[in-house]
């Protein structure tokens, strides 16, 4: 049994023009200690999956069916007051580390103690000062710098106190959305390298959201591929960015240019992603796959298993190839 | 493709600092800090960096949307540094942005052709309806936006990402510009939607002879597409080469850390990584002797040269026009390549 299964989640959201099928039967797990990168585009459905887990998704988003099942408790079972002593403690949060993300008017250091106040009402006051520091400590930020606001902080600053807060509770699983996004390339490289250290330091489970192939293969042992709303792909980072078996994990793939490859122009895939509120009947990349059979357009296909713990969702593969 | 389209020399643009109580101890924030280079005609030509380098104030400079404080820039062999009034109207026809954020630089009141057709009322007016009509669906056809009518009558929020970066690339040809400046003009799209648009740009630079500055901090997406590759560091050209060689030969230590780091679509690549620690300083205390030095591994490495922290590198020749602006420049065994 994994720490976290997610079995069969489906989240629609009702917006003005309709609803929106934004998660479709996505199942996904993660073992103890294993970092899991989930991969895809905007509009993939993969945040949209992540925020299930914490009960944080908005007003607007019904979960239809599904089991989010964490160390075998079904978390969509537990209500409100339930969840908050879940929160910070056994889940945390890293958002892509944008203002947006920190309160603008209290301090870092304020921000960082929060989780604890709230979730260790038994520390005194030079217990937390002493965790507090521990923290900054940890991420690399100076003391002289702790009293700072958030708009005082460059953005990897900014992402290394968001880590910290997440550390704050030492908690089991922390679900980490575009934690590099948006930075320079040698703060991202600061930051993964950050991310790596502590999640071996403290034998952190972790999911990592990323848009960027890259960013997965440098961090992640699993990686699930989405595509409009499903996994279309997982398996070890190995198996598939090596053999990746779905046309869209291939097309994704191959629009990162690569300086040790050929230096010829990416292929991207033509077209854009489809239309949530009227999802096509078959296959989700039907209207993009270069490799299209005529029974992708009417029928959904089905999951095979190419090797172990590698699966795809495609009609180019018969289950018994496997 | 050996005579410079825009040549820029000892370019400088300087911002004051906003507040301070006494005007003249104002400090300065050196944006860009004295750098000189051409863009030859018919050529892509990238400049890379971090965030505050100053590649997008060079852009912008160029393009004489922001003043010079020092330096002179000439577009085809004319001084347009100081031109005003109906030259500078005329300069502006030739020149063209295409800016990041699809988002936000089409104006949502604004129809597709309204969007189109503004370029063409403000520097032809003389031009009838019907040819006005014409263009505009001539360029949206050449970006490949179809149907083009229906097109035309839609508000950028009806478009797509993608589309809507086309929609900013046609409104940048319309004009029929011979130098266009791009300022990350992928970095908002999604990966597999990136292709299509840079492909574009390159088969409209084959079809009407273009040349581009391509502003990215994106060093892989820049090897790719360009032709040359310019590394800047704090308003600085470290190094500036064509783009092979300074990817897979860097001789600057700030090049070969970031090519070091970029990040690779591949399971774990093995290969040695130089992050470097900390920062890039601020533009209002730019280090003296090599800006990089406090922050180069190799400084510390050599053991802390003394002539990084007096003088300041000139950029200078290294072979093949790759020039570099470092006292102890060279070629390193990264080990990175050999790992593939």
């Amino acid at each position: 049994m994994g720490l976290l299964e997610i079995q069969g989640l489906t989240v629609q959201f009702n917006t003005r023009t309709g609803v929106v099928h934004a998660v479709d039967d996505v199942s996904l797990s993660l073992s103890s200690r294993e970092i899991l990168g989930v991969a895809g585009e905007s509009g993939c459905g993969k945040t949209t999956t992540m925020l299930s887990i914490p009960h944080l998704l908005p007003k607007n988003a019904t979960i239809m069916q599904g089991k989010i099942l964490f160390e075998g408790n079904n978390l969509l079972d537990k209500t409100e007051s339930e969840m908050e002593k879940i929160r910070w403690r056994e889940i945390s949060m890293i958002f892509q580390g944008s203002m947006n993300a920190f309160n603008p008017v209290h301090s870092i250091v304020a921000q960082i103690r929060e989780p604890i106040l709230h979730h260790q009402p038994g520390m005194n006051n030079s217990e937390i000062a002493e965790r507090t520091q521990q923290l900054l400590e940890m991420v690399g930020i100076s003391n002289t710098r702790a009293r700072n606001y958030p708009h005082e902080f460059s953005g990897g600053m900014r992402q290394r106190a968001m880590i910290a807060m997440a550390l704050a509770c030492n908690p089991k699983l922390v679900i980490a959305d575009e934690p590099v996004t948006a930075l320079d390339v040698m703060i991202q490289a600061q930051i993964l390298n950050l991310i790596k250290e502590l999640s071996i330091k403290f034998g952190l489970s972790m999911i990592l959201i990323s848009h960027d192939l890259s960013v997965i293969a440098e961090t992640c042992k699993r990686v699930a591929i989405m595509y409009a709303g499903r996994v279309v792909e997982q398996g070890t980072v190995e198996a598939v960015f090596n053999q990746p078996a779905h046309p869209y994990s291939r097309g994704l793939l191959s629009s990162f240019p690569d300086i040790f490859g050929r230096r010829e122009f990416v292929m991207g895939i033509p077209g854009y992603p489809p239309d949530l509120i009227h999802p096509p009947q078959g296959c989700c990349f039907y209207e993009r796959c270069p490799e299209r059979l005529v029974q992708c357009a009417q029928n959904q296909p089905p999951m095979t298993t190419r090797a172990a713990g590698h699966s795809v969702v495609c009609h180019l593969y018969k289950e018994d190839q496997a | 493709m050996n005579n410079p389209l825009v040549e820029v020399a000892d370019l400088k643009v300087y911002f004051p600092m906003r507040g301070g109580l006494v005007q003249s101890q104002r400090r300065m924030i050196r944006a860009v800090d004295g750098i000189s280079f051409r863009i030859h005609a018919g050529e892509i030509l990238a400049m890379v960096g971090e965030s505050g380098c100053g590649k997008t104030t060079i852009g912008k400079t160029i393009l004489r949307l922001i003043p010079p404080t020092n330096g002179v820039l000439t577009f085809q062999g004319e001084d347009i540094t100081r031109l005003q009034g109906m030259k500078l109207r005329t300069l502006r026809k030739r020149m063209q942005l295409i800016y990041q954020d699809p988002y936000e630089s089409l104006d949502p009141r604004q129809s597709v052709f309204e969007i189109l057709e503004e370029p063409l009322r403000i520097h032809t007016p003389s031009l009838p309806h019907s040819e006005i009509e014409g263009r505009v669906y001539s360029a949206l056809e050449s970006t490949g936006l179809h149907p083009v009518r229906e097109i035309a009558g839609r508000y950028p929020h009806h478009l797509s990402g993608g589309q809507r970066q086309r929609v900013a690339i046609a409104a940048a040809m319309i004009l029929e510009p011979e130098f266009i400046v791009t300022d990350e003009p992928v970095s908002m799209l999604d990966v597999s939607i990136r292709a299509d648009i840079l492909r574009l740009m390159l088969e409209l630079r084959q079809k009407k002879q273009l040349t581009y500055l391509f502003i990215t901090h994106d060093l892989s997406l820049a090897w790719m597409i360009a032709d040359r590759i310019l590394v800047l560091y704090l308003g600085k050209i470290m190094e500036v080469g064509a783009a092979h060689s300074v990817i897979h030969a860097a001789k600057h230590p700030y090049t070969q850390a970031l090519v070091s780091v970029i990040p690779l679509p591949r399971p774990k690549p093995e290969r040695l990584q130089i992050v470097l620690e900390g920062e890039t300083p601020s533009p209002l205390d730019i280090p003296a002797g090599c800006r990089f030095y406090p922050r180069c591994w190799l400084w510390k490495q050599l053991g802390q040269p003394q002539k990084c922290l007096d003088m300041e590198p000139e950029l200078c020749d290294g072979g093949d026009g790759h020039l570099v602006a470092c006292h102890f420049p060279g070629h390193l065994a990264l080990g990175i390549i050999g790992g593939f």
